[in-house]
């Protein structure tokens, strides 16, 4: 049988999750454990809101894995978390904060939505699936590129603040789409008063992957993509010029390596998986966008970017728990008439436990073998 | 350059109005719009002038702020559940349970500070990520304590509050008996406090020995810390300090601008502030200048909204609220983008101190 380390120049996938399977408890623990301690901290919240937090949690856990449909369900949420998350992660790599994900994928929804109806309405044919799921797929994750790359392209030239720029960025796709769902691109049926796209074309429309349930393409897709991710950053030469201009723009420069360059290329893919998250929400699941449809996935994402120390892995397995989380707290809600709303707190919590890595190292008396990770050094970078 | 730069800021503050005059001159005199639009400016800049002075304080000592956004969301909610509490449950007169609820408000914004602090100077967290983790926690905090003690849950039925309403106007004796332009100074508390603490700021950052220090740890920490002035201890007062008053900040929400509470109320007007500090180079002054831009860029699309049927033509798309919305947010990127040149942070911003 092949090695499939031939097909990516011995230093591909394989080599690199050995590595990752040798170091798999270091790695982790610190987050395993912020996880932890954000559920015992959440458990306390429940118990003040007057809830049992032992009935909570297992309502939690059987909504997030206790059948088929709760499992499929899961997936079913992971994958927006675990595109964007992927995105964000990708930006960190490099250097740069990526606080943009809810717009980008605001916008790459809506690419995709006008891709799946008005292109066969433009070419006055219907696509076959083969070529119109791609393309709407595509025009999704070129919105979300072109639009990260707006921040990228200002901080290369002028030196403007990536993440300033990006939070602007989201408000004005967030307004620009609201405009588009409640003008132009507002579903013209009879009596429609929701700012919504049309539905899109079947040919758009990506298929299940297990008859009868929702789980979809997108999912086996998105856990691709995480795999090719880490090949891409560890053995290609694009994903070392963006790390290493990442993690010193300077060394990156005398060595010759076009830091601009990098920095657009990196929000780009950046934004481009994100809005690939978006534009999978339409095609394989709402078959339309509308408006308010994240729930603030770019924002949980940064959170997911992070417990995932921004390595493509970590952000599937960190994308997991949230979409659990997020799954399995209807369940619990209906369970325990404990609000889903504790789920966010929990999440936020998680967020701060992460970051606050000292915090948890002293909490289990762990020895501090590394520095902390910094990944932005104020206005000034 | 900051000639240049406070030319500019009047440039746009004319253009804004100019726009308002424009759209709604034939029904309503030039003379009241203008008075209007000023009016509108200063009361929609107030969380923006607090947000931005919250920012100055903590960055002039070091720290990067960017849980402004959240501290301005946490403090609204608390700030209208403390007032609504004390109304309701306790019997106290709407004066008194408002008095009560600014307290509330700018007591949780000095709590997050309190984090902030403690994630940036203790813990040496990367100040933007505490920021950040202090933005999610706001929302769904506030989230779930908003249906969880007015809503109910389930089983426990909501308590219904009753609000106090909102904080009164002021009216300045002489100023505001002039014709036409009277309205421009009758303004509510929490409006002519932001104003009254853009001086105070400036007074305590730039003439004081306490300003002096703040500014030297902002600066040079090991400097500072070699004269024996405590780094840690300047941080913590400042970020403290900067909580509280983006909590007065976001007591404007529900105590002055409207009484109830909504999820994600503040959207984005922390960051509009953040900027604004930026634009306004790390000064009191300037980000009150800033601040006045923006809120007239929000004064505007507050305006338009009552002429958008006579909009038509060309200008018809302006119709839609969500064009005039994105404006403050494009003027921002604009500015911030090179229009007015380098901005230079406080030398330490950002850097945890490790000495």
């Amino acid at each position: 049988m092949l090695d499939p380390a031939c097909l990516f120049g011995g230093r591909g996938i394989v080599n690199e999750s050995r590595r990752w399977m040798h170091h798999l408890g270091r790695p982790l623990l610190v987050p395993l454990l912020s996880v932890f301690t954000a559920l015992v901290a959440g458990a306390g919240v429940i118990a003040i809101a007057g809830g049992d937090p032992v009935a909570a949690y297992a309502g939690l856990a059987e909504g997030a894995f206790g059948s088929t449909r709760a499992l499929s369900e899961t997936a079913v949420w992971t994958t927006p978390y675990l595109l964007a998350g992927l995105g964000i992660a990708f930006a960190f790599q490099g250097g740069l904060f990526n606080i943009g994900a809810e717009g980008q994928l605001a916008l790459g929804a809506v690419a995709a939505a006008w891709a799946g109806y008005g292109l066969p309405l433009l070419l006055g044919a219907a696509l076959p699936a083969v070529v119109h799921v791609p393309l709407t797929l595509v025009a999704g994750a070129s919105a979300g590129a072109l639009w990260a790359a707006i921040p990228g392209w200002l901080k290369a030239r002028t030196g403007g603040h990536e993440v300033i720029n990006t939070i602007m960025l989201n408000y004005i796709a967030l307004n620009a789409v609201s405009y588009l769902l409640n003008g132009p691109l507002k579903d013209p049926a009879p009596g429609n008063v929701i700012a919504r796209t049309p539905m899109i074309a079947e040919g758009a429309r990506m298929g299940v992957l297990l008859e009868g349930f929702r789980v979809h393409w997108g999912f086996p897709l998105a856990l691709a993509l995480s795999v090719l991710l880490v090949w891409v950053l560890r053995s290609t030469t694009l994903g070392f010029t963006i790390r290493t201009a990442g993690a010193s723009p300077d060394a990156a420069r005398c060595a010759g390596m076009n830091v601009p360059r990098a920095v657009v290329l990196s929000m780009a893919i950046s934004g481009g998986l994100v809005g690939l998250g978006g534009a999978i929400e339409v095609s394989a699941l709402n078959h339309r966008h509308e408006l308010g449809f994240s729930q603030g996935y770019g924002f949980d994402a940064i959170a997911v970017a992070l417990l995932g120390r921004a390595h493509p892995m970590g952000v599937a397995l960190s994308a997991l728990l949230f979409g659990a989380m997020r799954n399995g707290a209807t369940r619990m809600q209906y369970l325990t008439q404990i609000p889903a709303d504790v789920i966010s707190v929990i999440q936020a919590l998680i967020l701060l436990f992460v970051a606050a890595e000292v915090l948890i190292r002293r909490l289990y008396r762990l020895r501090d073998t590394t520095a902390p990770v910094a990944l932005s050094q104020g206005w000034g970078s | 350059m900051e000639t240049r730069r406070h030319a500019f800021v009047a440039l746009i503050v004319a253009v804004l109005i100019g726009a308002a005059v424009l759209a709604g001159v034939p029904r309503v005199s030039a003379a009241s719009i203008v008075a209007s639009m000023i009016a509108t400016t200063i009361a929609v800049a107030t969380p923006l002038i607090l947000g931005a002075l919250s920012g100055v304080l903590c960055e002039r000592a070091g720290v990067v702020n960017l849980g402004i956004e959240g501290m301005m969301l946490t403090a609204a909610f608390f700030g209208w559940a403390s007032a609504s509490y004390a109304s309701t449950v306790w019997g106290l007169p709407p004066s008194i349970s408002l008095l009560l609820g600014v307290a509330g408000a700018i007591i949780s914004g000095g709590l997050l500070g309190l984090v902030h602090a403690a994630l940036s100077v203790t813990f040496r967290v990367d100040q933007i990520i505490g920021g950040t983790v202090i933005n999610l926690l706001a929302v769904g905090l506030t989230g779930f304590l908003n249906r969880q003690l007015f809503f109910g849950s389930g089983s426990s039925s909501g308590v219904s509050y009753a609000s106090p309403g909102v904080l009164p106007r002021v009216h300045l004796p002489g100023l505001a008996d002039l014709p036409v332009v009277g309205r421009v100074f009758e303004q509510q508390p929490i409006t002519l406090a932001a104003i009254a603490l853009v001086v105070v700021t400036h007074i305590a950052l730039f003439r004081t020995r306490w300003g002096l220090r703040v500014r030297a740890v902002g600066e040079h920490p090991q400097a500072a810390a070699t004269v024996g002035i405590d780094v840690r201890r300047m941080r913590y007062q400042s970020v403290i300090l900067g909580g509280c008053v983006a909590g007065l900040g976001g007591a404007y929400f529900t105590l002055e601008s409207v009484p109830s509470f909504e999820p994600l109320m503040t959207n984005g007007r922390g960051f509009i502030a953040l900027a604004a500090m930026i634009f306004g180079n790390w000064t009191p002054t300037g980000a009150l200048a800033a601040a006045l831009l923006f809120g007239s860029a929000q004064a505007l699309q507050i305006n338009l909204q009552m002429f958008r049927e006579q909009l038509s033509g060309a200008w018809s798309f302006l119709q839609h609220s969500s064009i005039v919305g994105l404006l403050p947010y494009l003027l921002t990127l604009l500015i911030l983008t090179g229009v007015i040149g380098r901005t230079t942070p406080p030398a330490a911003d950002g850097k945890p101190y490790d000495g």
